[in-house]
């Protein structure tokens, strides 16, 4: 069995079919996770809890006066209030909003009735749908398949618990807990009132926060019923709806999180204030993991409001009563750093590496598919053809094309620096965090701390921006650490805009190798790709455990890569794990963001071999995939493919499925002075079940503006050891003049509901650089994109 | 002790005269609305209103407002303000909402110089820096607030 029959296996378990789920059978229907068919006998062994197993007790949530919980999703009070508990954070991508409309859909509740409060932290919570997309799938060859099954055990060990938002995975692991927690919660209460009315249960209706009586007048309001039902047992079976029947999903709700965030009002991290607290500025180590060697505070402790001078691995800080006071006076700190094996480091140490594991290095198979070395080498007899940087490519007869594609090291760039304050006072720990990992946060301060997770208070303010870096706990670890060394006071730590720059946990660097076999007529017969770049999700594993392996198969470092969706005879994708001091993490969409560039944009050089139009190659190759294939045509035709463009516009398309959803957009572009210019993006997504409309556009508007900074200017290159880039207009972030018009259109879909936070961002880059080798001849291989100004041009600084 | 109107009300705050005006409201006076993004006034996430302009109240020393009338976000009764901020809901502007206060402290510097502004007056003035992304919305709700033709919607089907 192969493991990709286990993943289609898995989606089925994490949230069935809006078709097939109406009548769960909550009676704890039990799945093997990961691997039961691995070399044809290794069981994992775990069971991956069910939506009714998910349900939890009332007295998962926080007592509340007038209120009562039904279970570990909701509590309602006498006033018909009904509070929603959101295991994920809001980052602006409308959890708040959503997951509870999952909730009030089965529930009936009347929306102007529903609240979203962040829950706090239970098994319950945990992010199944986030930790199955962790699991290597994908990994094809024989051999592999062991170590994928150790891999995904040390994975489900470290994650299982995890409450964590990323991986554009909160509709969908919410999908099937939060629908069944409403729907049990509407069970009791029907079943309070229809005792009360001495009616049958099943006779009763439920309409806007009422029970509704069978002679359709009397009417009884949830609040009326709430503190009766709490005391039933929750129904072992409930019936889902069918999707006709929603009223909430898929229509327009306003997000709840806005109108505090147009007043000033909205708390985020950093604006959190807590009595009789210090605050804390750091001078970090410039050198990746370099240390204090010495440092001497004796100025900085002589100005106004300072009041220590403290040292914590990697950094010394200053804290004072105000911020400012802190980081004007890190100036006056003399620091002495240790040194470090890699004090000389640079990029380009690390592209000579990638060259090296390119060229020699065995590469781990994610995809073996026919014979694709063997007719490579054949068609090669007919001569290859390796394609320049910049240069158009264009061969006749049996050919070999090859090309050597490149991304480069990003930084997230949240608009909130990295921030976090913490007390550490008689054995207790509080800790007031912006995170995207609530679990690991708590579970990482009392690791610091020395003490148990029980003693450590969580609060969760809003998030300014994530993308991925708030995935990351190292702030935690150095806030307690601070905290630890204040007397019991509360010390809030904030970076500045360098060190969040220079102290990322950044998107890899990748390079990729393609070399494709064409036949007499220029049709693509095999594709070989080799990807090398750092593993992100090892890399993050070991540093929260630092037993784990680094080398194991790191599916987030190829995804995009061996998932191409085109049906070619003969196909072979491997992975190579460079290593390097640079530390990375996960940057909105991971992997897909640099391998949709190289894939999209070698499926465009093939097109452009075979002479054919890059629509209908695509088109020609995704017979067994309907749904891409329904998102291309509806891209082609929206932005008007084939159409004229005005003189000097050109068009590029690029597709590509991430996190559970298919994206494609059509990208309209110039160039003006030697610059960028787009114009047009047409986006086209098909994320199964849309639950908030408004939401998914949004998310389509913004990933197209992360994607264009980052396929015109997005760039961290390192020297001496540390980052060369370090505020805002060393890194620019694309503003509102350069932003082009944008059409998003959302695919009816009955489909599970698939993520919508990253896959806007893959097909970004691959589009525009195809537009613009419409426009020019010129490919461009390697991001940022930075085309070489004509001859005779004038330059533009 | 230096003293300005800040929201039409006298405040003072004892404190360096160079300690940016940005850190006075959120550390001094527990104004937390207006935000530190970079401390280099590039990206306007620090945007308050000046006698009535806005200006990146980070790179500000407060001496330099010294008895002058600051505005920021947390300002009631300014009826630009609150039509934009009501387009702002319109149009569910906000993503993370951090960079909001100062685009919406330029939107109104910008409305209460040019009423009607055109796209291109937007694009001049709005170099506030957004990392979700929320650009076409802005515009859209600053065009609505202003009661201009806005562009062609997003397409939602």
């Amino acid at each position: 069995m192969s493991p990709h029959l286990k993943t289609g296996h898995l989606k089925s378990v994490a949230s069935a079919t809006p078709a097939s789920d109406a009548g769960v059978n909550p009676s704890r229907r039990r799945f093997l996770l990961a691997g039961a068919a691995l070399g044809g006998g290794l069981l994992v062994g775990c069971s991956a809890p069910t939506p009714e197993d998910r349900l939890g007790s009332p007295d998962v949530l926080p007592v509340r006066e007038g209120h009562v919980s039904l279970n570990g999703w909701v509590r309602i009070a006498t006033d018909g209030t009904v509070t929603v508990a959101v295991p994920r954070a809001e980052m602006g991508q409308g959890v708040f909003t959503a997951l509870p409309l999952l909730l009030a859909e089965e529930l009936d509740a009347d929306w102007d009735d529903v609240r979203a409060e962040p829950a706090p932290v239970d098994r319950i919570y945990a992010n199944q749908a986030m930790m199955l997309n962790a699991l290597p799938f994908g990994v094809e060859e024989e051999g592999w398949l062991v170590r994928a099954g150790s891999a995904a055990l040390e994975r489900l060990g470290s994650v299982l618990s995890l409450q964590a938002t990323g991986g554009s995975s909160s509709i969908r692991d919410a999908w099937g807990p939060l629908r069944v927690a409403g729907a049990t919660a509407r069970a009791m209460l029907v079943q309070v009132a229809a005792q009360r009315w001495q009616v049958e249960a099943s006779a009763c209706r439920t309409e806007a926060g009422r029970v509704i009586h069978p002679d359709g007048q009397r009417k009884l309001g949830y609040g009326e019923l709430a503190a009766d039902a709490a005391k039933l047992a929750p129904p072992e079976h409930v019936r889902l709806k069918d999707p006709k029947q929603f009223r909430l999903i898929g229509r327009a709700a306003p997000r709840q999180d806005i109108p505090a965030k147009v007043n000033g009002s909205a708390v985020f991290g950093i604006d959190v204030r807590v009595p009789g607290m210090v605050c804390a500025s750091l001078i970090q180590a410039p050198v990746f993991g370099a240390d204090v060697a010495s440092f001497d505070g004796s100025e900085a402790l002589k100005q106004r409001g300072v009041l220590q001078v403290l040292r914590i691995p990697h950094a010394v800080a200053v804290i004072a009563d105000s911020w400012w006071r802190a980081k004007q006076a890190r100036e006056l700190v003399k620091v002495q750093w240790t040194a470090t094996p890699h004090d000389a480091y640079t990029s380009q140490d690390l592209a000579r590496a990638a060259d090296e594991a390119l060229r020699e290095g065995f590469g781990m198979p994610y995809v073996m598919r026919g014979d694709a070395e063997g007719r490579i080498e054949q068609a090669r007899k007919g001569g290859a053809v390796r394609a320049e940087e910049g240069a158009a490519t264009k061969v006749s007869g049996p050919r070999v094309l090859e090309a050597r594609y490149h991304a480069p090291h990003l930084a997230h760039a949240a608009l909130e620096p990295i921030n976090c304050t913490a007390r550490v006072h008689e054995g207790r720990v509080e800790l007031w965090v912006s995170t995207q990992v609530a679990s690991l946060a708590r579970w990482r301060a009392a690791q610091v701390a020395g003490v148990d997770t029980e003693q450590v208070t969580l609060h969760l303010p809003l998030v300014g921006g994530g993308f991925g870096r708030r995935l990351e706990v190292d702030m935690v670890e150095q806030a307690v650490r601070l905290a630890m060394q204040t007397q019991g006071k509360p010390v809030k730590m904030v970076w500045t805009r360098e060190e969040d720059t220079q102290h990322d946990f950044y998107r890899p660097a990748a390079w990729a190798d393609f070399r494709a076999a064409l036949d007499e007529q220029g049709r693509v017969i095999a594709w070989h790709n080799r990807v090398a770049a750092q593993p992100p999700t090892n890399m993050a594993t070991v540093r929260l455990l630092p037993w784990a392996s680094s080398k194991l198969p790191d599916k987030s470092q190829i995804e995009g890569a061996f998932d191409v969706p085109y049906a070619i005879e003969h196909m072979k994708v491997q992975q190579l794990q460079l290593e390097s001091p640079v530390p990375v993490g996960f940057w909105r969409s991971v992997g897909h963001s640099y391998n949709a560039f190289f894939t999209e944009c070698f499926a465009d050089e093939l097109a452009h071999a075979e002479g054919a139009d890059p629509v209908a190659w695509r088109l020609a190759r995704l017979g067994s995939q309907p749904r891409h294939r329904a998102v291309l045509d509806e891209v082609a035709r929206r932005s008007g493919w084939g159409t004229p463009l005005p003189a000097g516009h050109a068009r590029g398309v690029a597709l590509q499925g991430s996190f559970g959803s298919i994206c494609a957009q059509v990208v309209e572009a110039s160039l003006e002075g030697g610059e960028v210019r787009v114009h047009r993006v047409t986006c086209v997504i098909d994320c199964g079940v849309v639950v908030h409309p408004d939401t998914v556009v949004a998310q389509m508007q913004g990933s197209i503006v992360f994607a264009l900074t980052a396929a015109l200017f997005g760039e961290i290159t390192v020297a001496q050891g540390r980052v060369q880039q370090s505020s805002l207009p060393d890194q620019p972030l694309l503003t509102l003049a350069r932003t082009p018009k944008m059409d998003v259109h959302l695919m009816p879909s009955a489909h599970l509901p698939g993520g919508v936070g990253e896959p806007g961002v893959p097909p970004l880059a691959p589009a525009l650089a195809n537009a613009l080798f419409a426009l020019t001849g010129e490919r461009l291989r390697s991001l940022p994109l930075r085309p070489k100004p004509k001859a005779g041009a004038t330059a533009v600084s | 002790m230096i003293q300005f109107q800040l929201n039409g009300r006298p405040v003072q705050a004892d404190v360096e005269p160079d300690m940016p005006l940005l850190w006075v409201l959120r550390d001094e006076l527990g104004h937390t609305g207006t935000k530190f993004g970079c401390g280099v006034g590039a990206c306007g996430a620090c945007t308050v209103h000046l006698e009535g302009s806005a200006i990146r109240s980070c790179v500000m020393p407060v001496v330099a407002v010294a008895g002058q009338s600051v505005q920021t976000i947390e300002a009631e009764g300014d009826a630009v303000l609150a039509r934009l901020q009501a387009a702002w809901v319109q149009h569910q502007v906000p993503q993370c909402g951090y960079c909001q206060s100062g685009m919406l402290m330029a939107a109104a510097s910008l409305l209460r110089q040019n009423p009607h502004p055109s796209d291109a007056d937007i694009d001049a003035a709005m170099t506030n820096l957004c990392r979700c992304g929320t650009y076409v919305r802005v515009r859209a709700a600053i065009h609505t607030a202003a009661e201009t033709p806005a562009p062609p919607k997003t397409e939602v089907a």
